[in-house]
């Protein structure tokens, strides 16, 4: 979701009887729910997994500011200006955490930020579509930070130790996202006009199926889902974790007076779940392949802020030296 | 970034608890590292103090060594005060 489709490296879940007796060792520690610390022992697939997931899930956070700092200067009111500029900067917050976690596996933060930007490392869908209207902050807030929580709320008991901790900071900052962008709507469809209700309901149509695809791939698809499952980084399939963000969605959508725009959404009074229609892989995979509304925009956009704050870097590097020398004298 | 130097932060979240590991931030000095360390760790209220140190500046223990450090201390229960009975009479002790 934030991660997706995360490359393991691995073709099979190796047996007991296959691993090496490190890597005996190192399974039975995951299978006993003890945390992998940095300077554990660790097989290196696992060691380059979570690097690749952990920077997908930071880039994520990171490119995620963008299409909601479109409408900073374009927000309604004072109070709603200063709510969306502190769940942005709770964005940049979450993906510092995330990059801090990704450099204990000893990775780099600029070598990554660097792949991001080449192209050789993803970043969320969903921050590939754009930000038409206002109604579209509260969207963003209820079903991208909702569908969001789904899946980083059983990361808090990911097996790797800092990638757990920063889930669990993650976590408890998420759900003013997401009630702040539920209120936003919540508000135009009670207090609003007919304009602002319909505007409400665009917004919903637009991000209803790029949010389902943020959870990823069917599980039939998931060719990496096993391993990382057995290694305990990823906890639920793709499916479950859609299944689950449905369900405790609808009734709100049913509070605020909106449909979903799926003919074959139902009830199934048996299961107790929703059922809902086919999912347009073709567009997920497009929009992952680089051919999304925004994709060129964005990444565009994290260069620009990386290249031209370089002079601020090299001028605080500067006068930390100056002051050094100073003291020092 | 790369000519940044790591700090691991520690945070006293209420006066008179230990400061306690959260996380790391680069920064150019020190001084640099506790506002970056405000400014990510303590949005909303979550300390009174903030500590930072280089990382490299730390020494910690290796994970081979767990054993030979901490497994001297598994067999002495004497050093517990469930060890030793008392009689009920002697009351909370």
């Amino acid at each position: 979701m934030y991660a997706q489709m995360v490359e393991t490296g691995v073709k099979s879940v190796k047996s007991t009887t296959e691993m090496s007796s490190e890597e005996q060792a190192f399974q039975a520690r995951i299978d006993a729910e003890i945390k992998i610390e940095p300077k554990n022992w660790m097989p290196e697939a696992y060691r380059k997994t979570l690097i690749r997931q952990i920077s997908q899930h930071a880039h994520s956070e990171i490119v995620g500011m963008l299409p909601e700092g479109n409408w900073v200067t374009r927000a309604p009111t004072l109070k709603r200006k200063l709510q969306l500029m502190a769940k942005i900067q709770d964005e940049a917050g979450h993906g510092l955490y995330l990059y801090s976690a990704m450099e204990t596996l000893g990775a780099d933060r600029d070598e990554e930020v660097q792949k991001m930007h080449e192209g050789k490392a993803k970043y969320s869908s969903i921050f590939n579509y754009p930000t038409l209207n206002w109604a579209d902050m509260g969207t963003i807030g209820w079903l991208v930070d909702g569908a969001a929580i789904v899946n980083q709320v059983p990361l808090q008991r990911t097996s790797y130790g800092p990638y757990s901790r920063a889930m669990i900071r993650v976590c408890k900052e998420e759900s003013f996202h997401q009630r702040q962008g539920y209120e936003i709507l919540l508000h135009l469809m009670r207090e609003g006009n007919d304009a602002q209700k319909e505007m409400v309901q665009d917004s919903i149509n637009r991000f209803w199926w790029p949010v389902l695809m943020m959870f990823g791939p069917s599980d039939a698809h998931s060719p990496n889902s096993a391993q990382s499952m057995a290694w305990k980084i990823k906890r639920h399939s793709n499916d479950e974790l859609r299944q689950r963000f449905i369900d405790q969605t609808i009734p709100q959508l049913q509070i605020l007076g909106c449909t979903a725009p799926d003919p074959d959404l139902k009830f199934n009074e048996e299961t107790g779940h929703w059922e809902y229609g086919e999912i347009d892989w073709t567009e997920f995979f497009e929009v992952l392949k680089g051919n999304g509304p925004c994709n060129k925009e964005r990444v565009a956009q994290r260069k620009k802020a990386i290249d031209e704050g370089a002079w601020v870097r090299e001028a605080a590097v500067a006068y930390a030296n100056k002051k050094q020398q100073r003291n020092a004298a | 970034m790369a000519d940044w130097t790591l700090f691991e932060v520690f945070i006293r979240s209420k006066h008179g608890l230990n400061h306690k590991h959260v996380g790391s931030v680069h920064a150019a000095d020190s001084e640099m590292a506790i506002e970056n360390a405000r400014d990510l760790y303590t949005r909303r209220n979550e300390g009174v103090s903030i500590w930072v140190v280089p990382s490299a500046s730390i020494t910690a223990t290796a994970t081979d060594e767990k054993e030979a450090l901490f497994d001297p201390s598994d067999d002495k229960i004497y050093r517990h005060a469930g060890f030793y009975k008392l009689p009920d009479e002697v009351g909370h002790m």
